[in-house]
């Protein structure tokens, strides 16, 4: 999950979720965006997403880092960095970058993922230079002092209290990812451990920043009222004359082979309804046996996705064993994927009963595999989620820069719907019979403390 | 720090120059509403849009929670989860199951004072799409499993809820707030109230809630003026003409500087704060709104944001926002903090509150504010969905037609006497309610 610079007091940010949910099932059909895109002399790539209903742009730049390239004992750093973003630049003194953007009746914000950070911008579109000046002026010149980054570390040390430490459910994830992933930095949390966090010093910070903060390391997005032609000029003036780097290699710790089966139980006295999971390592589109990536996206509609899935049907309507039932797979990461199975208890279920339910449903999938009928409607399910996505005006910008950021390319994106429509039913079967595999698995059961 | 070069200083002049145009042109409204009535009588405000096949509608039905009946607390909230769970002679997995196949987005929703729904199609499903709304609308079925099913979901929710730091403070806020009001209450219904409520219920709900002399629609998309009036006969002819009639009465808010702690064991405490605000039709509204969003709406810009936040580092999301319901009216703050910060980050909220009521604000952060509130307005209209649903928010708060593009000449006529006058009327500390959970250091609950 992509953590924000900030959680808008008083407002949720659905979109965050509504992007995770857009990318585990991309959006598509024929072409999905019809976005246009070049390349400055600097390396940087731009791309523009045309969407005409209001003189409006989504500005972003994308920066091809995340938590997964961090160093040993500095989880947290991309993220801190991403909140320190916001301070002063040679140009400009602390705060003014968004006091400018508010002022011009602008919305901004930033996210940082495992694969990527990315700043923001929505603003009139006669407004669009000055925010890609100032985006342009942080790439390079930001100036960070101890007085700034101590109260900083403050705030990040309390979004990570409200975020992980208040929610017993956050803890658990946590420590299931740390557990799934044995040496893949994936292990890591996004917001970093709190002593990580801590022990983070400007220097560390300032050298990450100058490593991967860099056009050749960067991704231009707008999306809005706006063409290449108009963009191009621009993007030359303010990005363009920004020197190139030395390229960055993304390097990671691999996976080595996972040969154990792993279990995590947290039991706490703040739990009132538990919960069980098991997520399994799974390939994705950059990441192992990358041909089941599609086949397991329907995979993933057809078993646990909605109330007319199969294991909603199966466990929470049929046998009635279950309040919720379901599956996420995400396969468009850079590094692994994972394939989750989650189930919680109708009170008085216990924990082995709803286990040995879903293991069973998992088995009937596996021998009896799925129908040819609930392929096609799972692929036209996915298919008018394409014409969906074109509605909102920074989807496509989203969609487009965590794919390019991760390592994707925008045919990835683009012939997404035609991929979808390719896959066959064996081939579906097939992903079903390798996934899963629990050798490759961690189970999380989340507990209400056992009353003495 | 400060500017020190030549360059920055032309930068800086250069963006105030920016700032001006703001003021003095406004940008031109792209979406115009119109109101749309059907052969039928029944009213919509409706925007075109044929940029993509997609339609959407939006309604809501006055009267949310709060006319739940007493021991049946939400009873509106179980309902907003079975109206899509069969209806006709289409029973719940057929119900659903065309929904999915067909990509139909369907929900329904319970506030406190609007019961509401949204349907989302493609046109080329639209035929199916308005079938099933029209009869979720008018004939449910509420048959046995979904019930019992989408009970036991609700029921799941509310457990949580019990432990959930911010549920629990809100909970709280409100029931000290309204002790003797249906505001007070909680709207989703307690576990006692959510287990008795029977399928008999349901259908009073839907025959005394949901009609047509309190509804209100909204519509975006691809469909003509002529057709959509043909269509919402189609959808919501059928439901009767009035709704049961209703009283809920106005109130104002206890607030009388009470301090709640609610000891849980938890690292961050979560701290709500709040007193009588300003209801819609108040002259001084969009003072009041222009105000909260200096103080404490803005989000990277307010002074909550940058004394709390910026300067001491004490939270992660600090915030305050306008709640202007039918019958009362709050201002509400939030903050969630280090047990052991809490007793500061209280106090700081607290000075704020005071210093905003005595000093007001400067004609410089007024004129920031509204080139940021007047400048953002367009920016809301990002999606079908949420344009919907400001149509129907309008229609909710009595708003016309062509509110959309009144609204920044409403922002722009508030003055520098409007916002401080408002501030002394509404922010005065010393009656704030205060509901902190967690343990806090240093803050103890009057008696």
């Amino acid at each position: 999950m992509p953590l924000n610079r900030s959680r808008l007091a008083m407002r949720a940010l659905p979109f965050i979720a509504g992007f995770f949910v857009a990318l585990a099932s991309p959006l598509a059909s024929a072409s999905v965006f019809n976005p246009e895109t070049f390349m400055l002399d600097n390396g940087m790539q731009v791309v523009v997403v045309p969407n005409h209903r209001v003189p409006v742009v989504t500005h972003m730049v994308w920066y091809r880092v995340g938590s997964a390239d961090e160093a040993t004992n500095e989880s947290g750093i991309a993220h801190f960095l991403e909140h320190l973003m916001f301070k002063g630049t040679k140009k400009r003194k602390n705060g003014e970058f968004s006091e400018i953007v508010a002022r011009n009746g602008g919305r901004e914000n930033a996210f940082t993922s495992t694969d990527f950070t990315a700043y923001h911008q929505t603003i009139a579109v006669d407004r669009l230079e000055l925010v890609m000046e100032m985006e342009a002026d942080r790439m390079t010149n930001l100036v960070i002092t101890p007085d700034q980054v101590e109260p900083e570390r403050q705030v990040v040390l309390e979004e990570r209290r409200s975020r992980v430490e208040n929610e017993p459910g956050s803890i658990l994830r946590e420590h299931l990812n740390a557990t799934l992933f044995m040496s893949h930095p994936y292990r890591n949390p996004v917001i970093g451990w709190k002593h990580d966090i801590e022990g983070l010093d400007i220097d560390r910070i300032l050298a990450f920043y100058k490593r991967w903060y860099a056009p050749n390391n960067a991704i231009l997005v707008v999306a809005g009222d706006i063409t290449a032609e108009k963009l191009r000029p621009l993007a030359e003036k303010y990005y363009g004359i920004i020197p190139r780097q030395l390229d960055t290699v993304r390097q990671r710790a691999k996976e080595p082979p996972q040969l154990a089966e792993r279990r995590v139980t947290l039991r706490d006295k703040r739990v009132r309804q538990p919960s069980w999971r098991r997520i399994y390592l799974a390939p994705g589109l950059l990441w192992g046996e990358s041909n089941h990536t599609y086949p397991l996206e329907l995979l993933s509609n057809i078993v646990g996705s909605g109330a007319s899935s199969r294991f909603y049907k199966s466990l929470v309507i049929e046998q009635k064993i279950a309040v919720a039932a379901g599956v996420h797979y995400s396969g468009d990461n850079r590094g692994p994927g994972r394939f989750v199975v989650y189930a919680s208890p109708r009170p008085g279920v216990d924990m082995e009963t709803l286990e040995a339910a879903v293991l069973k449903e998992i088995d009937t999938l596996q021998s009896d595999g799925v129908s040819e009928d609930e392929l096609d409607r799972a692929k036209t399910r996915l298919l008018s989620e394409a014409i969906y996505a074109r509605d909102s005006l920074s989807g496509g910008a989203r969609v487009i820069g965590s794919a390019l950021a991760t390592g994707l390319t925008i045919d990835d994106v683009e012939k997404w719907p035609d991929r979808i429509s390719a896959v066959t039913r064996d081939a579906v079967n097939e992903a079903a019979k390798a996934i899963f595999n629990t050798q490759q698995s961690v189970t999380g059961l989340l507990l209400p403390e056992e009353k003495s | 720090m400060k500017y020190n070069s030549l360059k920055s200083t032309q930068i800086v002049f250069s963006l105030i120059l920016v700032g001006l145009i703001a003021i003095t042109s406004q940008p031109a409204q792209a979406i115009t509403a119109q109101q749309v009535t059907s052969p039928g009588g029944l009213n919509a405000w409706f925007v075109p849009d044929n940029t993509n096949p997609i339609l959407t509608i939006k309604f809501a039905f006055r009267g949310g929670a709060a006319l739940d009946p007493a021991g049946k607390e939400g009873l509106s909230n179980v309902v907003s989860g079975l109206l899509d769970e069969g209806a006709g002679n289409i029973d719940s997995q057929t119900f659903q199951q065309t929904l999915n196949d067909l990509s139909i987005g369907l929900s329904f929703d319970s506030g406190r004072d609007e019961f509401s729904g949204q349907l989302t199609t493609l046109t080329r499903n639209q035929e199916t799409a308005f079938d099933l709304l029209r009869l979720a609308l008018t004939e449910p079925r509420f048959d046995a499993e979904p019930v019992e099913r989408i009970r036991s979901q609700i029921m799941v929710r509310l457990k949580r809820n019990l432990e959930a730091p911010h549920a629990i403070a809100s909970r709280t806020l409100f029931k000290t707030l309204y002790p003797d009001h249906v505001y007070g209450r909680p709207s989703d219904g307690t576990l006692e109230t959510v287990e008795k409520l029977t399928t008999e219920d349901f259908r009073e709900f839907v025959k005394k809630r949901l009609a047509k002399d309190n509804l209100i629609i909204g519509v975006v998309g691809d469909i003509t003026a002529e057709e959509l009036g043909i269509r919402l006969d189609q959808l919501f002819g059928a439901l009767p003409d009035t709704a049961a009639s209703w009283t809920v009465a106005d109130v104002d808010p206890v607030d009388k500087g009470q301090t709640i702690v609610i000891e849980r064991d938890i690292p961050q405490s979560s701290i709500l704060v709040a007193q009588k605000g300003l209801m819609r039709p108040d002259p001084d509204f969009y003072a009041a709104f222009v105000m909260n969003h200096m103080f404490g709406g803005g989000s990277f810009t307010s002074r909550l944001y940058a004394e709390i936040r910026e300067k001491r580092g004490l939270v992660y999301s600090v915030g305050t926002g306008l709640y202007p319901f039918d019958h009362s009216a709050l201002i509400l703050g939030s903050a969630g903090t280090a047990n052991e910060r809490a007793h500061e980050t209280l106090s700081v909220l607290k000075t704020e509150w005071e210093k905003m009521a005595a000093d007001g604000v400067t004609q410089n952060e007024l004129d920031d504010a509204k080139t940021f509130l007047t400048g953002s307005y367009p920016l809301r209209f990002s999606s079908s969905g949420r344009i919907a649903s400001m149509l129907v928010g309008m229609q909710v708060a009595n708003l016309s037609v062509d509110y959309m593009q009144k609204r920044n000449s409403f922002i722009e006529a508030v003055s520098l006497d409007d916002i401080n006058r408002v501030a002394k009327r509404i922010l005065i500390s010393e009656n704030l309610v205060t509901v902190v959970v967690g343990k806090p250091d240093g803050i103890t609950s009057t008696n």
